[in-house]
C-alpha cells in the first residue's frame, strides 16, 4: 500500500474533501448506525461516489477510483472495517478526518507518539496487539526506554480522558487515530519512505529528516545544489537568454495550428491506433503478417508505405527501403553522388569520434568536393569555400553546411521528380495492399507466438556476409531467423 | 543500499565567520557544509558584475520575462481548440492490455522500445534489469536503474541511475555469457541519471542528470563532447527531435522549465516556463514542429516551437496526481499520458479533450512509451508489470 504523494498532489486533495464538506454543494451528512450506536455527521460510499461523479462529470469507475485515492491518503476513514482503507460504493459508512491528522500537516507523527497511541491499545487490548503492531510496539519498547514511563502515563492519561466522553465521539476519536497511524505507519514492510527516491531527491528539505523512520533513507540530494554556487552566475546568465528570446521570429499561432490539423488528417489512416492496421494489429490477433510485409528487406512495400514517402522528404530518407529505391531512380538520373555524399556526412556526423579524421579526409574530399573527383557534388562557392577551411581542422560537424546545401537541392529538385516519375509509379501499383481481417473469422485460433529475429544475430550475420564478398569466397549464409 | 538517517544542523558556527546563527545546509562542489544566512548571501553575489546587485538582475529578469510574454501574445492569433472545431470527433475509443509482463522483482522504472517494433528493454529499481523478447529475458547485471535506452540497431543497451554513470552493454546471443564483463562506462555526472537516448547512431549518447546538466558522449572513448547548462535544478528527462537537421532535442526540470538545446552549439535555443511543478516528461510531436510535456502539477501541455508558446492545456479537475510520462500515438492525434495515481488518461490533442482514461496498473505508472510504428504502446509500473495496450 504505497501511499506516495507529494505536497501538491496533498492541497490538491484537500482541495476536495473542502469541497466534499461545503455545507451547501457538498455531501449531506447523517447520522450513520454502526451496530447499536449512532455516529453522527457521517455519510455511505454511496454518496462519495455520486457526489464526484457529479461535481466533475465523470463515470463512476473513475469517482470510485478518485474517492478511493482519497480514502488511501487518510482523508476519509471508513467506520465499519477500519484497517481496510478502500471505498465502498455502498452502504459503508465513512467519515472525513480532522484536519489535524491530514497528512499534509507535517506533523511530526515522531516515536513517542506511536509508542503511547500503541501503548493505549496495548492496555485497551489487554495485550492483544495484532503482529506488526506489536513487533513495533517491542521495538520501540526497546529504543526508547528511557521515556517508556512517561509514555505508560500518557497513555493512562489518556484513556482516562476518553472514558470520560460519550460512546459515540469515543469510538470516532478511535477511528480517526488508528486511520492517522495506518497511513504513517503502514503494516507492508517499509521498504519505500513516503516520498520516492526520485521525489526526495527533488524536494529539498524533505519532510522526514529528524523523525527516524523504520526505513532505510538513501542518497539525498537537495536542489540548492546549483541554485546556491550559482545564484547571480545563473541569473545574469538568464538576463542574457531572455533579451536574445525577445528578438526571435515567431510564427501565428493560426498557422501553426493548421499545420498540427493537416498533419494529423494526413497520417489518419497510418495510425495503427486510429484507423487499424491491415491485414491486423499483431499485438491484438497475434498475426504477424503486419511485421513481416512491412521488414526492410521486402521485395515488394506496401501501399500505405509507398504513399508515406510521398509525404515528406524525410520519410523517404529515414525509411531504409525507401531511400533504396530512391537511389534507384538516382542512378538512373545520374545524380547518384548527391545521396552518396549525404549519406558520407551523415555517417562521419554520428559515427565514432576517433575515425573522424580519416573519414573526413578521404571520403568527402577525394570522392565528392576535389574538382574532378569522381562523385563531385555540385556545392555553391561559399559553402565549398568554407568547408574546405574546416576540413583544415576536421570535427563532428565540418560538413555541415555542404549535407545542408546537398539536402536541400535534392529536397527541392530531385524528391518532387522522383514523385511523379515512372519509378515510383510503377511502385504504388504494384504495392501491397492487404485486406483488413474480420477477427470474427478466427474467433478462436490460439496462434503461435514466436520470438522475432533477433537483431544483434542478423548484424553479425551481414557483417559475416560483407566479409565474405570482399575476400571473394562463395560462402552459404544461415538465414537469420530464430525459431 | 545504506541506511542512512540524515541529521540537519540547524543551529550553530558557521563554517565561514565561525559565529554562532541559525544556519542553512547548502552544498558547494559537492561538500556539504553550513553557513549562515549572511555568509551564503555573500558567496551568491560573486559572479555579479558593476553596478549590479542580486535585486536589480532579478528585477531586469521580470520586466524582460513580461516584455516576452507580451511579445509572444501578438501573433496569438487563435486557439487550438477552436480551429480544431471542424475536425471530426474520435469515435469510441476501444484500448485494451494485451500482454501483461511480469517477472521484474521491483518497481519498473523505465523502458524504451527496439527499432524492430516488438523488443522492449525495461529496468527496475533493485533487480537487474531486463532484456525482453516476447517473453522471453535476459538479466543484465546493473542496479538502481533510472533510464534505459535500446540502440537504433538493436545490438547494444544503455542504463545508469543512482551509480552517476551511464553504461552500455553490447547484447550478444549467447543467453550464459557474462553481460557485466563487456560493459562500458560511457557518461559520468555528479549526480543520478535521470534520463539517456542513443542519438540517430549506436556511437552517441546524450544524457540528462539531477546535476541540472545534459551532456552529449562518444561511446567508443566516453569523450564529453557537448555538454549544456541551463537548467538550474535537477533535469529529469529529455527527447530528441526528429526534425530534418536532427540538431536539437528537449529537456524538462524540476525547475518547471522546458528548454530547446542547440547538440551543436551547446546553447539554449528556447525555453518555455508554464508548467506549476516538476517537469517528468517531455515528448515531440512526430512532425518535430511542437512537443508536449507532463507535470506534477496534473496536467499535460503542448508548446508550439515556431509560435514560441503554450497552445494546449490537457487537464480535469478529477485528475489530481502528477503526470510521469506522456508520448503521442504515430499521427500526433492521440496523448498518453501515465498519472501517479495508476491510470492512463488518453488525450484528444487537437481537441483537447480526454477520449478515454485506462485502468489497469495496481500502482504509480512510471514510464509510457509508444513503439516505433504505433501499434502498440507499453506502461511500465510500480506494480512490477509491464503492460502493452493496443
Amino acid at each position: 500500500m504505497d501511499t506516495i504523494s507529494t505536497a501538491e498532489n496533498h492541497t490538491e486533495m484537500e482541495q476536495v474533501i473542502v469541497a466534499m464538506q461545503d455545507p451547501d454543494l457538498g455531501i449531506k451528512m447523517k447520522n450513520q448506525r454502526l451496530l447499536i450506536t449512532v455516529i453522527p455527521h457521517a455519510m455511505t460510499g454511496n454518496d462519495i461516489v455520486e457526489w464526484l461523479m457529479k461535481k466533475y462529470s465523470i463515470m463512476e469507475e473513475e469517482a470510485l477510483h478518485v474517492g478511493d485515492l482519497l480514502v488511501r491518503h487518510g482523508y476519509i476513514y471508513p467506520l465499519k472495517e477500519p484497517r481496510n482503507l478502500v471505498l465502498r460504493p455502498d452502504e459503508s459508512p465513512y467519515r472525513f478526518q480532522t484536519p489535524y491528522f491530514w497528512s499534509s500537516q507535517q506533523w511530526p507523527a515522531s516515536e513517542l507518539d506511536y509508542a503511547i497511541y500503541l501503548t493505549k491499545k496495548n492496555i485497551r487490548k489487554q495485550g492483544q496487539l495484532i503482529d506488526y503492531e506489536k513487533e513495533n510496539y517491542n521495538l520501540l519498547h526497546k529504543r526508547i526506554n528511557h521515556t517508556w514511563d512517561f509514555v505508560v502515563m500518557q497513555a493512562k492519561e489518556q484513556l482516562r480522558a476518553s472514558k470520560q466522553r460519550r460512546k459515540a465521539d469515543r469510538i470516532v476519536l478511535e477511528c480517526q487515530e488508528q486511520a492517522y497511524w495506518l497511513i504513517n505507519r503502514p503494516p507492508v514492510e517499509c521498504l519505500t519512505p513516503r516520498l520516492s527516491q526520485r521525489d526526495r531527491g527533488k524536494q529539498s528539505n524533505t519532510k522526514c529528516e529528524h523523525s527516524s523512520r523504520m526505513c532505510p533513507i538513501t542518497h539525498i540530494t537537495k536542489r540548492t545544489l546549483v541554485r546556491v554556487s550559482g545564484l547571480a552566475f545563473q541569473d545574469g546568465r538568464g538576463v542574457e537568454h531572455l533579451k536574445k528570446a525577445l528578438g526571435r521570429s515567431r510564427v501565428k499561432s493560426s498557422i501553426c495550428l493548421e499545420s498540427f490539423i493537416k498533419y494529423s488528417e494526413q497520417y489518419f489512416s497510418h495510425d495503427p491506433m486510429m484507423h487499424g492496421c491491415p491485414p491486423s494489429n499483431p499485438w491484438i490477433t497475434d498475426d504477424i503478417t503486419h511485421w513481416a510485409l512491412n521488414t526492410n528487406t521486402v521485395s515488394t512495400p506496401t501501399k500505405l508505405r509507398v504513399e508515406r514517402w510521398s509525404f515528406r522528404f524525410m520519410e523517404l530518407l529515414s525509411d531504409p527501403l525507401g531511400r533504396l529505391k530512391f537511389m534507384e531512380y538516382l542512378e538512373k538520373e545520374f545524380s547518384a553522388e548527391n545521396l552518396c555524399f549525404w549519406e558520407a556526412c551523415e555517417d562521419i556526423r554520428h559515427g565514432e569520434n576517433s575515425r573522424i579524421p580519416q573519414k573526413v579526409s578521404w571520403i568527402p574530399h577525394r570522392q565528392f568536393l576535389a574538382p574532378g573527383a569522381s562523385k563531385w557534388v555540385n556545392v555553391d562557392s561559399k559553402t565549398m569555400e568554407k568547408t574546405l577551411e574546416g576540413l583544415r581542422r576536421p570535427n563532428r560537424f565540418v560538413m555541415d553546411d555542404a549535407q545542408m546545401h546537398i539536402y536541400f537541392l535534392m529536397k527541392k529538385d530531385s524528391y518532387p521528380r522522383y514523385l511523379k516519375s515512372d519509378l515510383y509509379k510503377n511502385l504504388l501499383v504494384k504495392a501491397i495492399a492487404p485486406q483488413e481481417t474480420k477477427r470474427s473469422v478466427f474467433p478462436f485460433m490460439r496462434r503461435h507466438r514466436h520470438s522475432s529475429p533477433n537483431p544483434a544475430l542478423v548484424a553479425q550475420a551481414l557483417e559475416e556476409d560483407g566479409k565474405a564478398k570482399r575476400l571473394g569466397s562463395p560462402r552459404i549464409t544461415s538465414p537469420a531467423t530464430s525459431p | 543500499m545504506c541506511d542512512q538517517t540524515f541529521l540537519a544542523i540547524t543551529f550553530g558556527p558557521c563554517d565561514n565567520c565561525s559565529e554562532t546563527k541559525p544556519l542553512m545546509n547548502i552544498y558547494v562542489k559537492n561538500e556539504p557544509i553550513n553557513y549562515c544566512s549572511l555568509c551564503v548571501e555573500r558567496m551568491a553575489c560573486q559572479g555579479l558584475g558593476p553596478n549590479e546587485t542580486l535585486a536589480t538582475l532579478k528585477t531586469e529578469s521580470e520586466t524582460l520575462k513580461t516584455k516576452l510574454e507580451e511579445e509572444r501574445a501578438k501573433l496569438h492569433d487563435a486557439e487550438l481548440h477552436q480551429v480544431a472545431e471542424k475536425v471530426e470527433a474520435l469515435g469510441q475509443f476501444i484500448i485494451k492490455t494485451r500482454r501483461t509482463l511480469k517477472g521484474h522483482g521491483n518497481k519498473v522504472l523505465c523502458m524504451d522500445w527496439c527499432k524492430d517494433k516488438r523488443r522492449i528493454v525495461s529496468s527496475s529499481q533493485v533487480r537487474p534489469f531486463r532484456w525482453r523478447r516476447h517473453e522471453h529475458a535476459v538479466t543484465m547485471p546493473c542496479t538502481w536503474v533510472m533510464a534505459c535506452a535500446y540502440a537504433p540497431s538493436g545490438c547494444a543497451v544503455a542504463c545508469g541511475g543512482l551509480d552517476n554513470k551511464c553504461s552500455v552493454y553490447p547484447l550478444s546471443l549467447d543467453k550464459n555469457e557474462n553481460l557485466a564483463a563487456k560493459k562500458k562506462s560511457v557518461a559520468m555526472h555528479t549526480n543520478y541519471l535521470s534520463a539517456c537516448s542513443f542519438t540517430n547512431s549506436d556511437m552517441q549518447i546524450l544524457t540528462s542528470s539531477g546535476d541540472g546538466t545534459c551532456a552529449l558522449w562518444d561511446v567508443e572513448s566516453g569523450q564529453l563532447l557537448q555538454s549544456f547548462h541551463g537548467h538550474s535544478a535537477d533535469v529529469l528527462c529529455l527527447d530528441l527531435a526528429p526534425s530534418e537537421t536532427g540538431n536539437t532535442f528537449v529537456s524538462g526540470g524540476c525547475d518547471k522549465k522546458a528548454n530547446v538545446w542547440d547538440m551543436r552549439s551547446g546553447q539554449c535555443i528556447q525555453s518555455f516556463e508554464s508548467h506549476e511543478s516538476d517537469i517528468n516528461s517531455v515528448r515531440y510531436y512526430p512532425s518535430g514542429d511542437a512537443f508536449a510535456s507532463g507535470s506534477d502539477d496534473a496536467t499535460c501541455r503542448l508548446f508550439d516551437l515556431r509560435a514560441d508558446r503554450e497552445v494546449s492545456v490537457y487537464s480535469k479537475d478529477s485528475i489530481i496526481f502528477g503526470v510521469s510520462s506522456v508520448d503521442f500515438s504515430l499521427s500526433g492525434r492521440l496523448l498518453f499520458g501515465g498519472y501517479n495515481d495508476y491510470t492512463i488518461n488518453v488525450w484528444d490533442v487537437l481537441k483537447g479533450t480526454r477520449v478515454s482514461i485506462l485502468f489497469g496498473h495496481e500502482n504509480r505508472v512510471s514510464t509510457l512509451r509508444v513503439s516505433p510504428d504505433g501499434t502498440a504502446f507499453c506502461s511500465g509500473s510500480w506494480d512490477h508489470t509491464l503492460r502493452i495496450w493496443a
